[in-house]
């Protein structure tokens, strides 16, 4: 349904598509102006930190969605690793009526694996997904222990609840506070090895493969993370993945002057990597765009290098770094909304995928020729930690709406 | 030729005219150490804050000892008795000795960047006296200042760097530097304490220490870092010091007129033999001895001309 044409929206719900259908609807329509723009079903950024509760000084439940509005996304996931962490109803409920209270973006929890992301015990995943949990993930604290990751794909399998690896093997990244190179070697900075990444990528490959239960990877950063999925996905298992914007715009480079706002697990690494994340991308190996919003303040990012906390927070460049891979030719825009609505949709069951009659109104307007120097400063997230403050980008969101109510609209 | 950086902070940072400035200052004031009152008044007035985070015996007493022969007040700070221990950052740790308004701030630490880090944020004049795995500008220096004494030139020699390169602020410093100086360097160690890619500094390495040290010029030794050590770099000390060592067989293929070094502290029996420490080769204590030389260099460079 690629084309020019009118969207009509009823009660929230797309009720019409196509001038003319459009016409007989409503009688008195409010109308939204979007010639020249791109409408597309509401992004979904399956992966982000909105450290309530816990952390409200970083972010909140609010600013969060806030910033996902302001970046186009009308549906985030927000990872468990919150103080207490989410791996209990009640703190599923308590992030679920605090989002309920926000900007009306919509909010899916993802439960701990482990109870306490300790990596010792299964957390609770039949009351969670009651309390509505959507997936499962020690996001951050990888699950080193393959019998617990191997029970949890079981285990999850039978709730119908997907299970999302942090890949990385805590042995080999040790101290390792950036990748492992030339340019750690440089910096006197201790190196974290891509087969950190990816001995970890290839055990939970083969615990899919035991136990016949689907697998997301989360944050793709190497090149043989790539070719491992590529490889499992062409034998039919059931793996899917994501990169984050920063793997694919940066590389190790970023660390110079040793910025610690480019400090972020896993780290970036070199120009072949990126651009096998990019390869990757484009054939389909890499399913998901997905942020990793990981936002901190100063007092953890205005420190030593060896000290600074990991993460950047990437809501608010998300879909605009994304699309500097359309305007290389690397995607088209079909690819784009696909990796950012339409296949993390399909990966987390939503029961609403893409822009279609009777689904909720989830609607980004986007603006491809917009031209704008990214300033932290404007941003709606309470951090600013990224490493793409002072870019001249080109096209963002305009409106966001969520079930036919506008949660952000550009001035 | 005048020198106008602010700050000293890795030998990336020095062009090849400036390290000869450095060199040849330190050697004109070499002499002040030997006078009967060693001191001369031409820092009079300047504050230089000496702040170790991290421990250390021979680059602090070095640093002091050349500031106070320059007549500089000093003032000396380590991580146990500063607020850092009360919870204070870095950054604010800097910015308070900023205030008092110091001309010149000598900063070890445990993390890399750190200097780099104060630097941006203070007018007062910074130097690395060590961080992390990162570099440690003045060991290289004064190395190079004991080289160019013994030896008269930098230039074509061959020097042979051995030991833990990976954790050494010393050999990627003393790397940079001496291939900046047109000396042919080489790197020797156990492949587990071989950096990735340090070969691009323009020095290559081998795991075989006969290799480097044949025809060698110089032998720097390198300590074992007993306390940066990660687990699983090489079985014990034992088979560190049979196969790693620097004995006075292992020395056989050198030149004859060869230099030992070592930036200390020494692990004797490890890294080093006694009788090589000791030995005729060695200018161990007069490494030690240029230190202060060089860092009176260093002070006055920066804090001496107008800036």
């Amino acid at each position: 349904m690629d084309g020019v044409t009118d969207i009509c929206i009823e009660n929230g719900k797309i009720a019409a598509i196509g001038n003319e259908k459009c016409k007989t609807q409503n009688r008195k329509p409010k109308i939204i102006d979007a010639s020249g723009k791109l409408v597309v079903p509401g992004l979904i950024d399956m992966h982000t930190h909105l450290r309530e509760p816990g952390h409200e000084y970083k972010e909140t439940i609010r600013t969060g969605c806030l910033a996902a509005a302001h970046g186009g996304f009308s549906s985030i996931c927000c990872m468990p690793n919150t103080e207490p962490v989410n791996d209990n109803q009640s703190v599923t409920d308590y992030i679920l009526r605090q989002a309920n209270m926000a900007c009306g973006v919509r909010v899916y929890p993802v439960g701990a694996i482990s109870r306490g992301l300790c990596g010792q015990g299964l957390a609770e995943y039949g009351e969670m997904k009651a309390a509505g949990v959507i997936a499962l993930s020690d996001d951050g604290h990888p699950v080193m222990d393959a019998q617990l990751m191997r029970r949890a794909l079981e285990y999850a399998n039978g709730f119908g609840l997907l299970v999302i690896s942090h890949c990385e093997d805590q042995n080999l990244t040790a101290h390792g506070v950036m990748n492992e190179g030339v340019t750690a070697t440089r910096l006197g900075l201790a190196g974290i090895p891509n087969a950190s990444e990816s001995v970890m990528v290839a055990r939970d490959i083969a615990l899919s493969e035991l136990t016949g239960a689907p697998l997301h990877i989360a944050h793709v950063s190497t090149e043989g993370s790539v070719r491992l999925i590529r490889d499992a996905k062409a034998r039919g298992l059931p793996i899917t993945a994501e990169t984050a914007p920063h793997y694919f715009s940066l590389t190790e480079e970023a660390v110079i002057n040793y910025d610690t706002n480019a400090k972020v697990h896993p780290p970036l690494r070199t120009a072949k990597d990126r651009d096998a994340v990019r390869g990757g991308l484009a054939d389909g190996t890499i399913d998901v765009i997905a942020s990793d919003h990981a936002p901190h303040s100063t007092v953890e990012k205005d420190v030593e290098f060896d000290a600074a906390a990991n993460g950047l927070i990437g809501l608010e460049t998300s879909l605009p770094l994304s699309l500097k891979l359309v305007a290389i030719g690397l995607l088209n825009l079909g690819d784009l909304v696909a990796k950012m609505s339409v296949n993390p949709a399909r990966i987390l069951k939503l029961s609403h995928i893409g822009l279609k009659l009777g689904n909720p109104a989830d609607v980004t307007v986007i603006d491809l020729e917009k031209e704008f120097k990214v300033d932290a400063n404007t941003f709606c997230s309470k951090s600013r930690n990224t490493p793409f403050n002072g870019w001249q980008l080109k096209g963002r969101a305009i409106l966001t709406m969520v079930g036919g109510k506008v949660v952000y609209r550009e001035n | 030729m005048r020198f106008d950086k602010k700050d000293i902070l890795d030998m990336e940072g020095l062009s090849v005219e400036e390290i000869e400035l450095i060199l040849d200052t330190a050697e004109s004031l070499k002499e002040i150490s030997t006078r009967a009152i060693k001191k001369v008044p031409t820092l009079r007035g300047k504050t230089v804050v000496h702040f170790f985070y991290e421990p250390s015996t021979r680059t602090r007493t070095s640093f002091e000892i050349a500031a106070k022969r320059l007549s500089a007040d000093t003032v000396s700070l380590s991580a146990s008795t500063s607020s850092m221990v009360k919870g204070e950052t870095l950054v604010d740790t800097a910015r308070n000795l900023e205030a008092m308004n110091p001309d010149a701030i000598i900063l070890r630490h445990n993390a890399a960047g750190a200097p780099h880090m104060i630097a941006r944020l203070v007018q007062a004049s910074v130097v690395n006296a060590g961080d992390g795995m990162h570099a440690h500008p003045t060991q290289a220096l004064l190395d190079m200042m004991t080289v160019r004494e013994k030896k008269g030139r930098l230039s074509g020699l061959r020097i042979a760097i051995i030991g833990d390169i990976a954790h050494s602020r010393v050999a990627r410093s003393n790397t940079v530097g001496f291939v900046k100086m047109g000396a042919h360097v080489v790197l020797a160690g156990p492949p587990t304490m071989i950096p990735k890619g340090i070969e691009t500094l323009g020095a290559p390495v081998t795991y075989h220490i006969q290799e480097a040290v044949k025809g060698a010029d110089v032998i720097m030794v390198l300590r074992i870092q007993k306390e940066r050590q990660r687990p699983f770099l090489f079985p014990s000390e034992r088979e560190y010091a049979q196969c790693y060592g620097l004995t006075t067989e292992s020395l056989a293929g050198a030149k004859d007129d060869v230099l030992i070094m070592h930036p200390g502290p020494m692990n004797r029996g490890v890294e080093i033999a006694p009788e090589v420490a000791d030995g005729p080769f060695s200018v161990i204590l007069e490494q030690v001895a240029n230190g202060v030389a060089l860092r009176m260099a260093i002070l006055y460079l920066l804090l001496g001309g107008p800036r």
